[in-house]
């Protein structure tokens, strides 16, 4: 049997999924923030995110326009963060890792009631972020949402990276995150790290959600929840302690999942999230640290 | 007045009492040791007066209470360097040297201390962009004691220095120490178990047993002392 390969969609796939992708790695590169903060993986990080693209879309329903609205909900979703994790988190500070964890899970809950008590149910949709012509590279129609998510992901990942390396407060927050004891003895007030971790993860939570909901066309409550398992399925694949494996397994995750619903006929978009799970499953029973980790998960 | 006092103070683990209410002070530009066997409380004094213990009684530090937050206690000018030296292993010697000056506001004046830290310590400057991991034991030690100074503390809390040290490094290492007090006036409270090394190199000295102080006063008059002879340097 002949078989022509279609190149051109090959590469159309291939970027849709680094689209994907990216969305998942800011979500994830916010999973490592604060498990390497906290040695907890903050389960409500989805339902947060959602709850700030629901903020960003009530204020394109009051005359923002989808950037200002952008801007004005990243910003607000840093101070949240802080509070949110003064107000609930601060009183388990010292309390095991399954406390905060199931803590954690009671915020998922939580947040997602809130979101359906303020927001009725219907679906929503979102203004889009960029422009939904297509754009023709080497003769080859790319969509112009797709590179413009893929740039937005990236430029989050490099300001982060550049503020934890040559800040003096990101500095701090490494260290914090390595060793509190010796970090007290410097003088760092560990405490306040913490919460700017949780401010600095629930803005990304406000970006990935922010990038997520227009291509979907209309949304509810209830968005996240698929970007949460397919961001964490990254998280693990590339070692839920590196930031930088966070974002290769999340690109990595978004391109196979899009190859695998695209050509692979009985997968469809039906299987995605089993497919997720399978790679979260198959990463634990071979390598439990991951592509880029270097602590196995073995917490009890 | 002392630069540092502390009067009956006590601090315990859970149900463990590890500090029974012990008087001690330093003086500014004095070098203090204290010594005692293992359980004693040594490591617990300089636990107290950093606040990684809790503790009740009297600490004044120039005149003033001492904080009972470690990282306040940091900003007063006491700087710790802990059992196992409290480096970060996977951090660069630069951005270790860098975390001692956190506190500090006056950006000059901590470049200015961060080229003094690399001629003092030229090894340190060699190996300024490895992990602090990668280093050997005693220029690990260097590093703990580069990146308290850079703190620019007016006390330095020291706890066995020399564990783990071959003998040759530990004697430079309190050359170094005797140089800052010298040259500094920095105040040093030293726990060693090396004895004789340690009242060498301090005017004073306690000798804690249980949580209490047994014996205290000038080094050279303890290193004639009778008991602290038989039990401390063991002639």
């Amino acid at each position: 049997m002949v078989f022509a390969v279609d190149w051109a969609g090959v590469a159309q796939q291939v970027v849709a999924g680094l689209s994907s992708g990216g969305i998942y790695a800011i979500l994830a590169v916010a999973f490592v923030l604060i498990y390497r903060a906290t040695g907890v993986v903050n389960f409500a990080q989805g339902e947060l995110a959602m709850f700030s693209t629901f903020v960003a879309w009530t204020l394109t329903q009051h005359g923002f326009g989808y950037w200002p609205a952008f801007v004005v909900t990243v910003l607000a979703s840093f101070a949240g963060g802080i509070a949110l994790e003064r107000v609930v988190i601060r009183p388990v500070e010292r309390a095991s890792v399954l406390t905060i964890a199931i803590v954690t899970i009671g915020l998922f809950y939580v947040v997602n009631g809130a979101a359906f008590w303020i927001w009725s149910p219907e679906v929503k949709s979102m203004p889009n972020a960029f422009s939904t012509r297509p754009i023709r590279i080497a003769g080859v129609a790319f969509s112009i949402s797709d590179l413009g998510i893929i740039g937005v992901s990236l430029l989050t990942v490099l300001v982060l990276w550049l503020f934890f390396r040559f800040t003096k407060l990101g500095l701090a927050m490494r260290a914090a995150a390595l060793n509190p004891e010796s970090s007290r003895l410097t003088g760092i007030r560990v405490s306040w790290t913490i919460a700017l971790g949780w401010g600095l993860a629930t803005a990304l939570g406000a970006v990935a959600g922010l990038m997520a909901a227009p291509p979907l066309g209309s949304f509810d409550q209830n968005f996240m929840q698929p970007i949460l398992l397919y961001a964490f399925a990254g998280a693990v694949l590339g070692g839920i302690d590196s930031a930088l494996g966070a974002v290769i397994g999340s690109l990595a995750l978004g391109v196979f999942l899009n190859l695998l619903g695209t050509y692979v006929s009985w997968v469809g978009t039906d299987l995605r999230q089993a497919a997720a799970l399978a790679v979260i499953l198959v990463v634990l029973l071979v390598r439990p640290a991951g592509l880029f980790g270097t602590t196995a998960v073995t917490r009890v | 007045m002392p630069l540092l006092e502390l009067r009956g103070v006590a601090a315990r683990y859970g149900a463990l009492q590890a500090l029974r209410g012990i008087d001690l002070s330093v003086d500014e530009g004095e070098i203090v040791a204290v010594l005692g066997a293992n359980g004693a409380g040594k490591t617990t004094t300089l636990r107290a007066i950093s606040a990684t213990v809790k503790t009740s009684g009297d600490l004044v530090f120039a005149g003033e209470r001492v904080p009972r937050r470690p990282e306040a206690v940091a900003r007063v000018g006491i700087a710790h360097v802990p059992e196992g030296r409290g480096t970060f292993a996977q951090l660069s010697v630069d951005e270790n040297l860098r975390l001692g000056a956190h506190v500090r506001r006056d950006r000059a004046g901590v470049k200015a201390d961060y080229d003094r830290t690399l001629q003092r310590f030229p090894i340190l400057a060699e190996r300024r962009g490895q992990a602090a991991g990668t280093l050997s034991g005693g220029e690990q030690q260097q590093l703990a004691l580069a990146r308290a100074l850079m703190q620019r503390p007016r006390l330095l809390l020291l706890d066995e220095p020399s564990l783990g040290l071959a003998p040759r490094v530990v004697a430079d290492f309190f050359a170094v120490i005797g140089e800052l007090n010298e040259q500094e006036g920095l105040s040093v409270l030293v726990v060693e178990q090396n004895a004789s090394l340690a009242l060498a190199s301090s005017a004073r000295a306690y000798v804690l047993e249980v949580g209490r102080v047994a014996v205290a006063g000038a080094s050279a008059e303890l290193q004639r002392h009778e008991s602290v002879r038989r039990s401390y340097l063991g002639y």
